[in-house]
């Protein structure tokens, strides 16, 4: 399946889900959000919640600022 | 006991009680050593920090932000910089509040332009509804036009974070009087939020009658960031006790200080 994720395209195999693909990108445990098509992943429904076909996906993390 | 703990109340923000009126950003430094030693050496307990997308791939094992700067030491007020709509910034605090797990404060700030970084108050009253409506204890970044900064407070903002002078500037309490007329209508706490440069700018804030402070590039960017950041620490304190003592009256003809009497001849 393609995805966007962070606004970059992604190809990745069907029927992972946000845990996985977290794990993927060795981000398993670190402080980060997930944004999937607009609406709040949390962390508690990360390993339920599957992607599919054009979603969009944002990770973030707390960085320096004013 | 401190004579400042004896005459001031704290600083209360969404009931939570702070001893520091100093808050500072995590933006700027060098290193996150830096950052550390700064934001210790200013004694802030609220520290401002940004959410970004994560670099994918790129150093897996560099040290997080918020591994130095802890919240269970500090209040990480997530901030909106950056966002230059209210659906954004909504967005934005979302993700804040998910990265923080469930953690309510926000400061909002809604650009209008890059080259100003003015805010741009008509997207920063929608998105303050918005973020009001959603539960989020509001800190609002704004432009210091009285008015706007009355409706902010209206709409249910906890605090009004006026700039003193443009983000980044350093040129100090540019509208003295326009802060003035904020802090007499006043409903909700107002810190002054961007343009102060060294400690005597801070202070004069403080004189003004802010309840608060924040800051980063006058630290972050001064020659010695840890040295500033103290400086910065007893500028707000001596401005907030100044206030509360009430300067003297200014005039235009001396008044010895000595005793007339007794002058020899």
């Amino acid at each position: 399946m393609h995805i966007q994720l962070n606004g970059e395209a992604l190809d990745l195999p069907d029927g992972l889900s946000v845990a996985d693909l977290l794990e993927r990108l060795e981000l398993t445990g670190k402080r980060v959000a997930v944004e999937l098509n607009l609406d709040i992943v949390p962390r508690s429904q990360h390993a339920a919640t599957r992607l599919g076909e054009g979603d969009r996906i944002e990770v973030v993390h707390a960085i320096g600022g004013g | 006991m401190t004579q400042s703990s004896r005459t001031d109340k704290p600083l209360v923000l969404a009931g939570r009680t702070y001893h520091s009126r100093l808050l500072v950003g995590t933006g700027k430094y060098k290193d996150l050593d830096e950052t550390r030693l700064a934001i210790e050496a200013s004694g802030a307990e609220i520290v401002t920090v940004a959410v970004r997308r994560t670099n994918i791939g790129q150093n897996p094992g560099e040290p997080n932000l918020l591994d130095v700067i802890s919240p269970d030491k500090y209040t990480i007020l997530p901030n909106t910089a950056g966002c230059y709509d209210a659906v954004e910034a909504v967005r934005t605090c979302r993700l804040a509040r998910e990265l923080l797990d469930g953690h309510k404060l926000v400061k909002l700030e809604v650009l209008a332009d890059q080259k100003t970084l003015f805010p741009n108050v008509i997207e920063t009253l929608k998105a303050a509804e918005t973020l009001v409506k959603d539960g989020f204890d509001v800190m609002v970044y704004t432009s210091d036009d009285p008015i706007i900064a009355r409706q902010l407070a209206e709409i249910g903002c906890i605090a009004v974070m006026p700039l003193a002078g443009l983000i980044g500037t350093g040129l100090g309490i540019c509208n003295p009087y326009n802060l003035r007329i904020i802090l007499e209508e006043a409903k909700v706490p107002v810190l002054v939020d961007a343009g102060v440069g060294t400690a005597s700018d801070a202070a004069i804030a403080m004189e003004l009658g802010c309840e608060a402070v924040l800051m980063n590039s006058a630290i972050a960017h001064a020659q010695n960031p840890i040295v500033m950041a103290e400086a910065m620490k007893h500028a707000i304190v001596a401005g907030r006790l100044a206030y509360l003592a009430g300067r003297m009256p200014k005039k235009l003809y001396a008044s010895a200080s000595s005793p007339l009497e007794g002058l020899i001849r």
